[in-house]
């Protein structure tokens, strides 16, 4: 059988649509991001949005002191259901920050250009992700003040922590996960910020941003080294990404509790954080890009292609669900039986049965273009599929505690006000960490758009 | 002349696309200078080569790190659970390598990431808050649109004149004169 390939620029190949409008050179790209950080007056639209935000954050604020006044009973959190809404925001916070690694770090590797316009600010959501989930399982302890016990110090006691506990590598996990996102983010910044300090208008401008440029001037040299070490970053971040949800799925499945103790859980716990970060990216990008008129760098081609990446991961989780129910029936064990028929049958069954609507049915009208490349469906898409992770780790958290092996254990758990104004809180200081970064530096790697120029422009004269 | 010399860092030319720095940069070093450096807005494949830049340590830094922070991680552990803090519990053994790989992966990672950026910044002699080319007004556009090739006044074949020829030969625009305020 011979096989014979079609000519490349035959009508019958349908062209990849580019990640760049035309026209744009290496100057109207850095002008068109940087004037946003440098000139751009502040609009209505942004000031009423950072009040309510910061309004917010107020509220998280309030909520925190009243819990350290009052202790954690004034969450709905009770024994035998100790962990409730902290640890379910934990795990749906840190979920969220993944698929700004992913894109900025396994995207790369792969060599994929169409992360160039997200990556700057999907990386700067893992950031701000991980500082709202970082904030629950702090205030979870109830004396957050004592949080140092967790770590390997000298103490006067003379004890040290347990290492064989799967709490102890979270807090290694989650702590080095925050720093290297940083250090990726910052080493990515550095040639955004000595452009900046060249274009800066006012004394401030020039004071923060030449301090925080550090005097990169961009020679030869140190593109090299530069390249060298982001490179070395990705390869890092990597496996860091995905030992991060792997060791939080520790967390539940090194448990014996029926409902976490599967080995399934690492890998779907993975699928399901990259599914809820790109939502999330979603959920950020489609306003971002109407709001400054970036829309020829953000293209739908990134919309496309991210829902795609929403559509693959959500039928890894789906597969997910499948398994643990495959694997309770096939196991024969009673408590795991029990607590399949628990999650279909019992008080929190009306969780489970949304979450089955908004992770997986839902999601299945992506495989249609015409949602794909509708901006308002992909949006609603994006908040369906979030309240859907975050349901999946309710139902994971609340049945399991509250159907354990002995019906004496078994309990109830309703969340109180102060666990609503505390998620809510970190949905507020979220949003506005997001707010204060797109005006305060750039929301697109400037440098990279100006390769992504350069490769374009030679692809037009090949 | 040689008064001059000591206040002046060198002379620059101004080139519009990566193609044309980097045939000025080979020039250079085929016409026998050896301290030039090029300023470009994007990374240029093969301009670090052609300034004659051969030491990328970054990657044997980031190794240094990666391993320091893995034994260091893993040691931590062993000390802690087997050596000074020893808890037996039903006569399990004390080092449970196997619960310790966790911790020891993401200080490896952590170790090899702190290297990668700190030693990309020292070997840059990055934080530097003043250089000599910052004096030229229209080296702000080598962070927007524009590549620059300087020929260093510390190249024993350097001359003002000489060298602002050459930098004419190799067409760059706009040549200027890098000075330097110490």
């Amino acid at each position: 059988m011979s096989v014979t390939q079609p000519p490349v620029n035959s009508p019958g190949i349908r062209r990849l649509e580019p990640l760049l409008e035309p026209g744009h050179t290496y100057a109207s790209v850095t002008d068109k991001i940087a004037s946003v950080v440098l000139t751009r007056p502040l609009g209505l639209g942004w000031l009423a949005g950072f009040t309510l935000v910061f309004s917010l954050v107020m509220v998280l604020f309030g909520s925190i002191a009243w819990l350290i006044v009052k202790g954690v009973g004034i969450w709905g959190i009770n024994i035998p259901i100790g962990w409730g809404f902290a640890i379910v925001n934990f795990v749906w916070w840190i979920g969220i920050g993944h698929a700004g690694t992913l894109i900025s770090a396994i995207l790369y590797l792969l060599n994929q250009k169409w992360r160039t316009s997200i990556n700057r600010f999907a990386e700067a959501m893992t950031l701000f992700a991980v500082a709202c989930a970082g904030l629950f399982p702090l205030i979870h302890t109830g004396r957050p003040w004592m949080a140092y016990y967790m770590f390997p110090y000298p103490s006067t006691m003379g004890i040290w922590p347990q290492f064989r506990s799967p709490l102890i590598w979270d807090v290694f996990a989650v702590s080095t996960y925050g720093t290297v996102s940083l250090l990726f983010w910052f080493v990515g910044l550095l040639p955004d910020l000595a452009t900046l300090r060249a274009r800066a208008k006012t004394k401030w401008q020039q004071f923060i941003f030449g301090a925080l440029a550090m005097g990169w001037r961009g020679t030869a040299r140190h593109w090299h080294r530069y390249q060298t070490a982001y490179l070395l970053l990705a390869g890092l971040a990597t496996p860091l990404v995905l030992s991060v949800h792997t060791v939080v799925s520790f967390d539940f499945s090194v448990a014996i509790v029926p409902g976490w103790h599967t080995t399934i859980f690492p890998p779907y716990f993975v699928a399901g954080a990259i599914y809820s970060g790109f939502a999330m990216v979603l959920t950020l990008a489609i306003p971002l890009r109407k709001a400054y008129n970036l829309e020829d760098f953000i293209t739908m081609r990134h919309l496309d292609n991210m829902a795609k990446v929403m559509l693959a991961t959500g039928l890894i989780v789906a597969y997910g669900y499948f398994v643990e129910f495959f694997m309770a029936f096939y196991s024969g064990n009673k408590f795991d039986v029990f607590l399949a028929e628990q999650r279909l049958h019992g008080p929190y069954s009306h969780f489970y049965y949304a979450l089955i609507l908004c992770n997986i049915l839902t999601p299945q009208l992506l495989w249609f273009e015409k949602v794909r490349r509708n901006v308002l469906a992909l949006f609603l898409m994006s908040l369906v599929i979030n309240t859907g992770m975050w349901l999946e780790r309710f139902v994971i958290v609340v049945i399991s505690l509250t159907r354990d092996f002995m019906p004496s254990a078994w309990g109830r758990y309703s969340p109180t006000f102060w666990d609503y104004s505390t998620f809510i809180g970190t949905l507020g200081l979220f949003v506005m960490l997001i707010f204060l970064f797109v005006r305060g530096l750039p929301a697109i790697a400037i440098a990279e758009m100006r390769e992504l120029v350069h490769q374009e422009h030679s692809k037009e004269h090949e | 002349m040689m008064e001059h010399r000591s206040l002046i860092h060198g002379v620059m030319g101004e080139f519009e696309t990566p193609e044309q720095v980097l045939a000025a940069a080979q020039a250079a070093r085929a016409a026998g200078y050896n301290h030039i450096e090029a300023y470009t807005p994007i990374p240029v494949e093969g301009l670090a080569e052609a300034v004659g830049f051969h030491r990328p340590w970054v990657n044997w830094i980031t190794l240094a790190g990666g391993l320091g922070g893995g034994l260091t991680g893993f040691g931590l552990q062993y000390w802690c659970a087997a050596i000074t803090y020893p808890m037996n519990i039903a006569g399990r053994p004390l080092n449970s390598w196997p619960a310790f790989i966790p911790v020891t992966f993401e200080l490896t990672v952590l170790g090899a990431s702190i290297f990668a950026v700190v030693g990309m910044l020292a070997l840059n002699k990055l934080p530097q808050p003043y250089h000599p080319v910052f004096n030229v007004e229209r080296f702000a556009r080598a962070s927007t649109d524009r590549f620059f090739l300087c020929i260093e006044a510390h190249d024993p074949k350097f001359d003002v004149a000489e060298s602002t020829r050459f930098l004419q030969s190799v067409n760059a625009q706009y040549i200027s004169e890098v000075k330097d305020e110490e």
